[in-house]
């Protein structure tokens, strides 16, 4: 556009890259040497440089690899339940159904109520004795579970929590891409004689697609880095540090057990991860960029 | 809409898969409700009746009157909404420039924007306390706010971008002729078409800063400027006795978002993909 403007884009984002230099950029760098310190309690006001050595504890621990798988475990399932039930529900809504404005607002609730919230509601649900989850199992003559108190199922509550506060943020979006798909497209497939399940995979998931890469890669960043559910569920990774993630073991490393050399190490190594996931996914994804 | 009209069972099927999976999806909302309409007395109750026998509205006056709630609250509408404000101006006027100018520094803003979205919330939070313990800073409402503008800026910048690429810029051109400024075009032609976009934007911000807690838990320790967050935890995790109060809490927290999400329904679905559908 205009060349003579150009201080005036200057000018309009200027104050946006103040903000996040100095409270993203400058902890940023901080926090590199931070990781290559002993810096915790006992240290707090006289680190010292001690190199590559929490990265060495870091990578020769078990606790990266058990962590890990089950970060990816979780970031799996979270955001393949989210996709698929908000894409389901979408396309269930997006026909010409009585009350469809009724169904889409009630849906979106579990989006609107503040995260925390949810958490702890769910964890209230989860308790053994009083939680409605159990009341219900036993209602139907199943055996309760002692959701809080095992590892396994403290997990998976936490993952049931997380789909059911996800969905509604991929079905919004899901929505809004099918309503952007005109609907002679349809009508002329269904003329070529092609039935739902052909419509769907050759029509609507290809025309998704624009809108859903983006919503994904932002979803698994945002489910890799979830601190909120798995902390407030499992009240900080109970029991026995078993139902962490990468994001909750480095709190914990940090802020209740003061390791924040070692911390600040380990942060990297998460950022480090989902970069190259992401930059590995885009590359997937444009690659197939092609078909339509 | 088409001439064929869909078979009723069909119909049918299609009302009851919603009607189920609504049900699910608003269970556990119905069961904080009917949990903060609990008398004093059915604290360990195991029944599934979702309004408790005698139900009572005494649990919000406990927590109105009887819990420092008013106090949250007002520390978190101070903080919520100069990051609203904060948040919505930078993101539109950077958003701006980011969709109609190509300036250097363009390409390595926007990419950096995103990288930062991928920060686990530790790797920033651990050296801003650190940095703001050295400074006696910690215990500060202002530590909040700037660290809630900028969790959410990336993303709102984006989103304002993405909806400005999807305005024809022929309206500015004929503005420009017209005799307005560039900054006038932007501001008395543009910026109203993006009602939409600006909606979404301050919902966001506002939604970040309202209902955070992990930092909040981190950079406040004084009792006297916790937010909602950090009190209602405080309620929850006395589980057997609070557990009412909790829900009741809970109930009025929700309450105005969910409301603000229902009245900008419309706007979630354009503000969002508009963007993404124009790639």
């Amino acid at each position: 556009m205009n060349r003579r403007s150009v201080p005036l884009a200057y000018a309009l984002v200027l104050p946006s890259i103040l903000v996040m230099l100095a409270v993203v950029a400058y902890p940023f760098l901080y926090n590199f040497r931070i990781a290559f310190s002993n810096m915790s309690l006992r240290h707090f006001r006289n680190p010292e440089f001690i190199g590559l050595a929490n990265f060495v504890e870091l990578f020769s621990s078990s606790a990266l690899y058990v962590v890990l798988l089950k970060t990816v475990i979780w970031t799996g399932v979270n955001v393949l339940a989210h996709v698929s039930l908000g894409v389901g529900l979408a396309v269930v809504l997006n026909r010409p159904i009585r009350g469809q404005w009724l169904y889409r607002a009630l849906l979106i609730i579990p989006w609107a109520i503040p995260q925390y919230i949810s958490a702890l509601t769910w964890r209230g649900m989860f308790n053994y004795e009083y939680g409605a989850v159990n009341l219900w199992l036993m209602k139907f003559g199943l055996p309760q579970v002692a959701w809080l108190s095992n590892a396994h199922a403290a997990f998976a509550a936490a993952i049931i929590t997380n789909i059911w506060l996800g969905f509604p943020f991929m079905m919004v979006i899901a929505l809004g891409g099918l309503q952007s798909i005109p609907h002679e497209l349809y009508e002329v497939a269904s003329i070529d004689g092609a039935n739902w399940w052909n419509r769907l995979r050759h029509v609507t998931l290809p025309l998704l697609k624009p809108v859903l890469v983006p919503a994904v890669v932002l979803g698994t960043i945002w489910t890799f880095n979830n601190l909120n559910v798995i902390w407030l569920v499992t009240d900080g990774g109970k029991p026995a540090d078993k139902s962490h993630i990468l994001v909750t073991y480095v709190y914990k490393a940090a802020f209740t057990l003061y390791r924040y050399g070692y911390a600040a190490a380990f942060s990297l190594v998460i950022f480090l991860i989902l970069l190259v996931f992401v930059v590995f996914y885009m590359r997937l994804s444009r690659g197939t960029e092609s078909v339509y | 809409m088409s001439a064929v009209k869909t078979p009723l069972w069909q119909r049918a099927l299609t009302h009851g898969i919603l009607i189920l999976v609504t049900l699910v999806t608003l269970y556990p909302v119905l069961l904080v409700i009917g949990i903060s309409l609990r008398p004093g007395d059915q604290l360990y109750s195991t029944s599934l009746r979702l309004i408790p026998e005698g139900a009572s509205f005494h649990s919000y006056y406990v927590i109105l009157f009887q819990k420092p709630f008013l106090l949250w609250l007002k520390n978190s509408l101070i903080v919520s909404l100069s990051v609203t404000l904060i948040g919505v101006a930078l993101a539109a006027t950077s958003g701006y420039a980011f969709s109609r100018y190509r300036f250097p520094g363009h390409r390595i803003s926007l990419t950096s924007f995103l990288l930062t979205q991928m920060f686990p919330a530790t790797m920033l939070l651990l050296p801003l306390y650190l940095l703001l313990q050295k400074v006696h800073l910690l215990n500060s409402l202002w530590g909040l706010m700037v660290v809630y503008v900028t969790t959410a800026l990336p993303f709102c910048v984006w989103t304002m971008k993405g909806y400005y690429d999807s305005i024809p810029r022929d309206l500015e051109e004929a503005a420009l002729i017209d005799g307005l400024g560039p900054l006038g075009a932007f501001l008395r032609i543009v910026l109203p078409l993006s009602l939409p976009a600006l909606t979404i934007t301050a919902l966001f911000s506002f939604m970040a800063a309202w209902s955070e807690f992990i930092v909040a838990r981190v950079i406040l320790t004084k009792a006297d400027l916790f937010t909602l967050p950090l009190g209602l935890e405080a309620l929850a995790g006395t589980f057997q006795t609070e557990w009412a109060n909790y829900a009741a809490g809970s109930i009025l927290v929700s309450i105005p978002v969910v409301i603000l999400f229902l009245l900008l329904n419309r706007f979630l679905v354009s503000g969002l993909t508009l963007g993404g559908v124009k790639g």
